[in-house]
């Protein structure tokens, strides 16, 4: 039996319990994610548990459609950048010589624009759909994973096994995903955790900024946006993403860290 | 006299540029990698083959894609940074307003957040493990989770609705004093120091926290001196370069969070007329946009760079 630190075991509750809610949606939510059930903005009573939003939606089912869709962004795009990040930093680190410099180069270009601005003038000729947007924030968010990726995979490149490997007449790709992938895990599963909050941010802004995912579907950032008015009226409907994303975000922060601690203290504590 | 510091400094400049240009290079192809083009982007599936044909010839899309671009830049460094699609005026002028505007919002969050970061990364350090660390490491852990909108309408909800102590909305205008911008700027200061304040701090404690471990911080313990002197007087003066590198990283991050905090607050800065543009599909003025961002971002990086390098002084007293 793995004994849990309570930290992490709220951590991994929260999560877990959002993760549930956004794959179950159909099945748990109370009503449906367009359907208009009452009047405007109404306090939340038994029938309407978090009350209604700005046209009359039910906002408990709006959160819990607009976690599924906020979720699934996310994770694709963090699936995206990882699978492309690291595998072209493994290239890199394992290459050198000018593959190394011009995947490193293009990657200090990227990042020399701030994700947001880039995205944003991508977005300006793209048509906003979802696959656009998890591709435009896959591959700006491939650059983070991309330097931690190599900069692991160059201490791990000259150890004697993969050296070992080489001269037993071992292809690139065996070393890339038999020798240097399982031991340059650790710290990007922890990075994993990190980058998917980060996508889960970047996709809330950029529909709060009506960039991103269009109504009527429904999403976090979306709900702000829809519900930003009531706010002066005191109707506190646009805070409720915020108490959503912020305890999504600290729970996987909680998760990223045992996972970090365990695997390194696990390996000798090699740092990440 | 050529001193190896002037080198470097000079080396780090070119290379700043050489980034700028290309960075220029990639807003450029940003907006041309669109299957199709732009004028049929903008348009949508409605417009006419002549509207197209029209648009096509205004936004000189007939040309080759490498001379476009030399065109582009050509003007944006003589100042001339094209007229805006959706109303014919020079983009120039009215980025010009905006980016003040911007810098000012900017600035004052800057003037605010970076001392108090400071002092809560020494205070921490201080206190280290004990309540006042643990205190000021758990907030700032919760404002880094929230994102900079959310932040502005919690801000707003209570300090402007609740309490009515501030504007909610931050209308500046011509004409107005410096003490009435201040207020009104109030909110998207406060959201803005807080969305820094933690990233700065926590740097800021890790940078003093590896210099406590070194061996002329034991020796100044071992004289006895005061845990405040040691931090003020030892470890800070040697973790000054890390430092200023997260407080201008910070700062370029400022300048991109204002975006945000700007549509928020309705605030006429740079980052609501990149989004408003961006939205209306107007492509020369999200150029235009982006290439400022990205200057200032790579402009305030650079300027990290430089300072690291200055604060070495073993950069500045060459053997």
């Amino acid at each position: 039996m793995i004994r849990l630190p309570l930290s992490a075991l709220i951590g991994l509750s929260f999560t877990t319990a959002y993760f549930a809610a956004a794959l179950f949606a159909p099945l748990i939510a109370p009503y449906g994610m367009a359907e208009i059930v009452g009047e405007s903005w109404e306090p939340s009573s038994s029938q309407f548990w978090l009350g209604t939003d700005s046209i009359g939606r039910d906002l408990l089912s709006r959160m819990i459609w607009g976690g599924r869709t906020t979720i699934f962004v996310a994770t694709c795009a963090t699936i995206l950048s990882f699978g492309l990040g690291s595998i072209l930093g493994f290239i890199a680190a394992v290459r050198g010589g000018w593959v190394d410099q011009v995947l490193s180069r293009l990657v200090d270009l990227m990042m020399s624009i701030p994700s947001l601005i880039s995205a944003l003038v991508v977005l300006s000729v793209m048509p906003v759909t979802l696959p656009i947007l998890i591709l435009v924030m896959g591959i700006l968010d491939s650059t983070r994973v991309f330097r931690l990726a190599r900069a692991v995979a160059v201490d791990i490149a000259v150890m004697d096994y993969v050296e070992a490997a080489r001269l037993r007449g071992e292809k690139q790709t065996w070393i890339i995903f038999r020798e240097i992938l399982p031991n340059a895990l650790s710290p990007l599963v922890a990075e994993m955790g990190l980058r998917f909050i980060f996508a889960v941010l970047f996709i809330s802004t950029l529909s709060f900024l009506g960039l991103g995912v269009q109504p009527p579907m429904a999403d976090w950032g979306g709900i702000v946006k829809e519900n930003k008015e009531g706010i002066v009226y005191g109707i506190p409907a646009a805070l409720i993403p915020a108490f959503a994303i912020a305890t999504l975000a600290i729970s996987v922060n909680l998760v990223a860290d045992w996972v970090l601690n365990r695997t390194s203290s696990l390996k000798g504590g090699r740092g990440a | 006299m050529a001193h190896p510091i002037v080198k470097l400094v000079a080396q780090r400049l070119a290379l700043g540029l050489l980034l700028l240009l290309a960075a220029s290079v990639l807003i450029f192809t940003g907006t041309q990698i669109l299957p199709g083009d732009v004028a049929q982007a903008i348009l949508g599936q409605s417009a006419t083959p002549e509207t197209l044909a029209n648009l096509r010839e205004e936004l000189g899309l007939n040309e080759p894609v490498v001379s476009r671009y030399f065109g582009w830049l050509f003007g944006v460094l003589q100042g001339d940074l094209g007229n805006a699609l959706s109303n014919g005026q020079p983009i120039g002028p009215a980025l010009g307003g905006r980016l003040a505007n911007t810098l000012f919002l900017a600035g004052a969050a800057a003037v605010i957040a970076v001392p108090l970061a400071v002092l809560l990364g020494l205070v921490s350090v201080r206190y280290r493990n004990r309540w006042p660390d643990k205190a000021i490491s758990a907030v700032t852990l919760a404002t880094i989770s929230v994102p900079e909108f959310l932040l502005g309408y919690i801000v707003i909800f209570f300090l402007a609705v609740q309490y009515r102590l501030l504007p909610s909305l931050s209308t500046v205008y011509d004409g107005m004093t410096l003490g009435e911008r201040l207020y009104a700027i109030g909110l998207p200061v406060i959201v803005l120091v807080l969305a820094v304040l933690g990233h700065m701090m926590r740097m800021t404690r890790a940078a003093i926290l590896n210099v406590m471990q070194s061996a002329y911080v034991e020796t100044a313990e071992l004289k006895g001196l005061r845990p405040f002197t040691i931090i003020a007087r030892h470890a800070f003066p040697n973790a000054i370069a890390p430092i200023v590198n997260v407080v201008m990283i910070n700062l370029a991050y400022l300048v991109v969070g204002v975006v945000v905090v700007e549509v928020v607050f309705v605030y006429p800065g740079m980052g609501q007329y990149l989004v408003d543009h961006v939205a209306k599909r107007d492509v020369p003025v999200v150029q235009a946009c982006g290439l400022v961002f990205a200057g200032v971002y790579i402009g305030l990086n650079l300027m990290a760079d430089i300072v690291s390098i200055l604060a070495n002084p073993r950069l500045r007293h060459p053997k």
